[in-house]
């Protein structure tokens, strides 16, 4: 019974709050076979993946031995801080923000590049950061206007190219201009491109190269764009992504519906990429900083309405 | 990406098994746990993989295994099967009303799921079917998805309206209405905000403008790569606005794509049309029977047998089949198959359409180690070998004797051992053509060893 002393020996309010509010999952008198099928059946639905949650699950099933865990409820608990400390972010993933850096945002078509740029120049310049976006997105007919919405939104600076442009002149300018004009923070737009084109997925290789040559001295930084209902896919454009430019950070929008984003744990996991920000909503306040423990909590435990839950949790 | 296919994994889990005649439960069993494995990575809605799992378990326990088949190939036979009747085995067309009525199309669905892109692309589509499309830019909120929608419009010819600034889509499409009436177009297409399904405002608006104009088709634009998310978002849009059918949007991705098979199960619409690329031409139709066999990763049989039918010309076909009914078939034939072969994209290409080819492999093979081990060099190097043949020794390879083997090394500069392993294996594949005369069937060309 050592964990589950532990566990509870320092029992505060908000952990029995917290405690009380888990998946009813975990609601079970005991831990049987019902129960991990359950619990299956919760992480797969959270788009957490087969192969995660079998690992996830093979783990839990060991633990529960070795650990001697009784509860389905203090098993949960336990999974639930364990996914927390793998999924927590670190001070030091967010120091681009504080030097004079170049974010390439990449991603596939239609997650929200171009928003979340926009979400994150205003919140930068709000912040009194010299903010400059780059429409490196040559070919979606109006991603260039509705990049240049936001610059005028934000106040940031624009640099933008024309229609049918190689992005990766716009990326050149950019940077001269960033440097010439003492920009803090160059923010990049690239078109959405999905992970199996070779041709577009050089062409953002060949981007990441001259940022790499023509701004050695900046802080790089290259944050892919995950749509928070993309299923088992999201794991394979991180990787693929990742490959051709680096991929240092992942931000999962559309995470205000009912989809869970639980792909997450998987990349995480498997290519040690952390969540830096997440979207929750259409306002500029709503791309929010990622919090290990509010993620964990919206993927295990019971919804609640705003009036008996403790949103400080 | 390479998956493993869910054929490769059956034929795997059945190798050791010997079992013949009937299906039993635990056979089927083990089957379905790697069908159910393969569904939840193929994105399947969880829900949705028990219920058609037991139905197929509800069929296949104590069915007759038919002749030729193992128990794998029997229990793929049955989901494959069902799996189509599930998507519906027809393709589904688009309704237009009759006439000189305009049909009404709104476009709805997720943020970024396509449906500027996908409104463009089915004007474009119905222009080629003699329609004349009027687009409508009713996304009042994303900035520059007037604009987005504008170039669209022009690009591929389509009528365009919209009134910059206005945040009221109900004006929008009412004056649109009359717009259209102006142009003479017969169709227009309503390009709505994205919304997620649970915002209450947002479908509000979707609902009014259905109540405003005629809406005869309402479309849902549904990401390929969408999750376990697939289905709250198409039963939401069916239930509170009705929907008539889905364009599933960037199948050119590498994404199995089980949201389609999702998203049919709880609404029961079909889908009418795939994205398959950037371009605004890369709209196509649906094929249901296509799909359930690339949600199950097994291969696309259907465009491996039409890509054929379209190289391969149909008299040469038919005396190749002849030839091998009748067991007789020389280097020459070989010479002329291995050419249809490079016309469909080498056997590389051709082996990863195809499925049921794990059961050819050696133990722990699986299909992507097969291509890899057909070295399109050594295909070179056969070829060659035959090309230094003469004529006769083509047709005749009992010619075959070591003065004529040596020039015949010398001439495609390779050892001769390597002469006498193909005469051999020709030989050999013969004599296994005469005792199989019966499973040459029509489609006798995939069978050709190689």
């Amino acid at each position: 019974m050592a964990f589950f002393d532990k566990l509870f020996s320092g029992l505060s309010k908000t952990r029995k709050q917290l405690d009380d509010n888990l998946a009813e999952v975990f609601d079970r008198d005991r831990i049987d076979e019902d129960f991990y099928d359950d619990l299956e059946e919760l992480l797969i639905l959270s788009d957490i993946g087969v192969t995660a949650t079998q690992n996830i699950i093979d783990d839990l099933r060991r633990d529960e031995y070795y650990e001697h865990i009784r509860k389905p409820k203090a098993l949960g608990m336990h999974m639930v801080k364990k996914i927390e400390q793998i999924m927590s972010t670190c001070e030091s993933d967010y120091s681009f923000e504080e030097k004079k850096s170049v974010v390439l945002v990449v991603g596939v078509n239609g997650v929200g590049k171009t928003t979340t740029i926009g979400k994150l120049a205003s919140q930068y310049m709000a912040r009194g950061r010299k903010v400059m976006v780059a429409a490196a997105d040559t070919f979606r007919a109006a991603a260039q206007e509705q990049l240049a919405v936001w610059a005028e939104r934000s106040g940031a600076l624009l640099v933008a190219g024309s229609d049918g442009q190689d992005p990766s002149s716009v990326v050149y300018d950019a940077i001269s201009s960033a440097r010439s004009k003492d920009i803090d923070i160059l923010l990049i737009d690239t078109a959405g491109r999905l992970n199996n084109k070779k041709n577009l997925m050089e062409e953002l290789a060949k981007m990441k190269r001259i940022i790499d040559r023509e701004y050695p001295e900046s802080c790089k930084e290259t944050l892919i764009v995950l749509d928070g209902a993309t299923g088992q896919n999201a794991l394979e454009q991180a990787r693929q992504f990742k490959e051709v430019t680096d991929v240092s950070g992942v931000i999962i929008t559309k995470l205000d519906g009912s989809a869970k984003g639980g792909i997450a744990i998987a990349i995480q996991s498997e290519l040690q990429i952390p969540v830096k920000y997440i979207g929750v909503g259409e306002g500029i306040d709503d791309l929010q900083k990622f919090d290990a423990k509010e993620y964990v909590r919206a993927l295990f435990y019971k919804e609640v309405n705003d009036e008996d839950g403790d949103k400080e949790q | 990406m390479a998956f493993e296919s869910l054929t490769d994994k059956l034929q795997n889990v059945f190798k050791g098994l010997k079992s013949k005649g009937r299906l039993t439960e635990a056979d089927v069993r083990i089957a379905l746990r790697e069908v159910k494995m393969a569904l939840l990575e193929a994105d399947v809605n969880f829900k949705v993989v028990k219920q058609f799992v037991k139905s197929v378990e509800e069929r296949a326990v104590g069915s007759d295994v038919m002749n030729g088949l193992n128990p794998g190939q029997m229990v793929i036979k049955i989901v494959n099967e069902e799996m189509t009747a599930l998507m519906g085995s027809e393709t589904t067309e688009l309704s237009f009303l009759p006439g000189q009525a305009k049909t009404v199309i709104m476009m709805c669905g997720l943020q970024g799921s396509g449906k500027t892109t996908s409104a463009a692309k089915l004007a474009l589509a119905l222009s080629k079917k003699g329609k004349k499309s009027l687009l409508v830019a009713c996304d009042v909120y994303r900035p520059a998805a007037f604009e987005q929608l504008k170039v669209n419009a022009e690009k591929v010819g389509a009528d365009f309206y919209g009134i910059e600034g206005e945040k009221d889509p109900l004006k929008i499409v009412r004056s649109a209405m009359d717009a259209a009436a102006a142009n003479s177009d017969n169709i227009v297409i309503i390009d709505t905000a994205g919304r997620l399904q649970i915002d209450e405002v947002l479908m509000e608006e979707l609902a009014n403008i259905k109540a405003t104009v005629d809406v005869h088709q309402t479309l849902l634009v549904v990401d390929a790569m969408t999750g376990q998310e697939a289905v709250n978002v198409a039963s939401a849009f069916n239930d509170r606005i009705g929907i008539d059918g889905v364009v599933l949007s960037k199948m050119d991705g590498d994404a199995r794509g089980g949201a389609a098979l999702s998203v049919k199960a709880v609404t029961g619409k079909p889908v009418l049309f795939v994205g398959m690329g950037e371009k605004l031409t890369d709209l196509d139709q649906f094929y249901p029977d296509r799909m359930a066999s690339r949600i199950l990763g097994m291969g696309d049989v259907l465009s491996l047998i039409e890509k054929a039918g379209q190289q391969i010309d149909a008299d040469t076909e038919k005396e190749m089949t002849a030839k091998l009914k009748k067991g007789k078939f020389d280097f020459e034939d070989y010479l002329m198959s291995m050419n249809q072969m490079k016309k469909m994209g080498g056997i590389s290409s051709i082996m990863s359409m195809l499925p049921g080819m794990g059961g050819m492999l050696p133990k722990g093979a699986n299909m992507s180690d097969l291509a890899d081990q057909i070295d399109e060099k050594k295909l070179a190097r056969t070829e060659a070998i035959i090309l230094s043949m003469t004529k006769k020794e083509r047709q005749d390879p009992d010619l075959l004797n070591p003065s004529r083997k040596h020039r015949i090394a010398k001439g495609a500069g390779v050892d001769i051992a390597e002469v006498n392993r193909l005469v051999k294996q020709f030989k050999e594949t013969q004599k296994m053509m005469k005792r199989l005369p019966g499973m040459m069937g029509k489609r006798g060309r995939f069978k050709l060893p190689f």
